[in-house]
């Protein structure tokens, strides 16, 4: 048991040797978490299955560095968020925002939820309007 | 009747799409300035950095402005064709050189041929962001009036210019 918990820290800490900024971007730790949630959430574009937080690509670390730079100026996650996308578009957010263009994407599950709502209410009328006779009693599916 | 038919239909709908999908290239990205002013720019030049380079000097003309940089491959492989370009003197091109190093891209002008009118110097790559690079090489085409027309990413070759450019530029004269 004991072996298997170092083991665990030993792995858990290694991840801390290989992340891209060593040093921390704000003293402040609230400012801090604030940052690594923003560049958790920003695709590196030329490296696409990535964030910015995992990518060492040039871009990346420029846009890294923009994000500090906004958050200094006292700029809001919003502010933030419209820099990016003006420039490189919705794409740029692993969140897309809810615009003309992506509303699709926000309230197809919802509307696929109440295609399914509204087919079950009508299947279970038309059984409950059926006769309970006998057979359909016992047998079921015929 | 109609409700057997519902399920091909919805099938032979996702199908269309699925294969409209896989012609789609994920690494092409448009441009967001297509349409709009160029992103507002003024760099020193690489060759004289006491001059500048600036969206001032894209105006009144059709332009291309091509972002690259020593370390990319892809510029290399496009410069002999950026040479071609240059020397057959149609189109004037300004050039972004972006996070680069002054001595290596110096000397990658000298050795290979300098084809642009001039080049800023993006040491940082500030201007890069603002022009929504996301990978050297990429060609911007600008009109007279300073605006995007259309972004191309990757290394130029006759055959794109041909396809991409031409068409565009014919128009913008006309």
């Amino acid at each position: 048991m004991k072996i298997l918990m170092t083991l665990l820290v030993t792995l858990g800490l290694s991840a801390a040797v290989f992340a891209i900024d060593s040093e921390k971007a704000f003293d402040d730790p609230v400012q801090q978490a604030r940052y690594e949630e923003l560049i958790a959430e920003v695709r590196c574009v030329t490296c696409q299955n990535q964030n910015i937080k995992d990518s060492n690509a040039f871009i990346a670390a420029d846009l890294r560095r923009e994000i500090r730079r906004l958050m200094t100026e006292g700029k809001s996650n919003d502010e933030i968020g419209e820099f990016l996308v003006s420039r490189y578009g919705d794409f740029v957010l692993y969140r897309p925002r809810m615009t003309g263009k992506s509303l699709i994407l926000w309230l197809a599950p919802f509307v696929l939820l109440l295609f399914a709502g509204v087919a079950i209410v009508r299947v279970v009328r038309h059984r409950m309007s059926l006769p309970l006779d006998e057979q359909t009693e016992e047998g079921g599916a015929q | 009747m109609l409700r057997y038919f519902m399920p091909l239909v919805v099938i032979i709908v996702l199908l269309v799409f699925f294969y409209k999908g896989l012609g789609n290239d994920p690494g092409v990205l448009p441009s967001q300035y297509i349409g709009k002013p160029a992103p507002v720019f003024e760099l020193p030049s690489l060759k004289d950095a006491s001059r500048t380079v600036s969206n001032a000097d894209l105006k009144g003309q059709v332009s291309l402005v091509n972002i690259w940089a020593t370390w990319c491959t892809g510029c290399r492989a496009e410069h002999g064709f950026l040479m071609q370009l240059a020397e057959q003197g149609d189109i004037p091109i300004y050039a972004i050189n972006w996070r680069d190093r002054r001595d290596s891209a110096l000397s990658f002008l000298s050795q290979l041929g300098d084809p642009y009118v001039a080049s800023g110097f993006d040491e940082d790559g500030r201007v890069g962001i603002d022009w929504g690079v996301y990978g050297a090489p990429e060609t911007f085409l600008i009109d007279p009036d300073g605006q995007v027309v259309y972004r191309f990413t990757g290394p130029l070759s006759d055959a794109a210019w041909q396809r991409e450019f031409v068409p565009r530029i014919e128009e913008l004269r006309q």
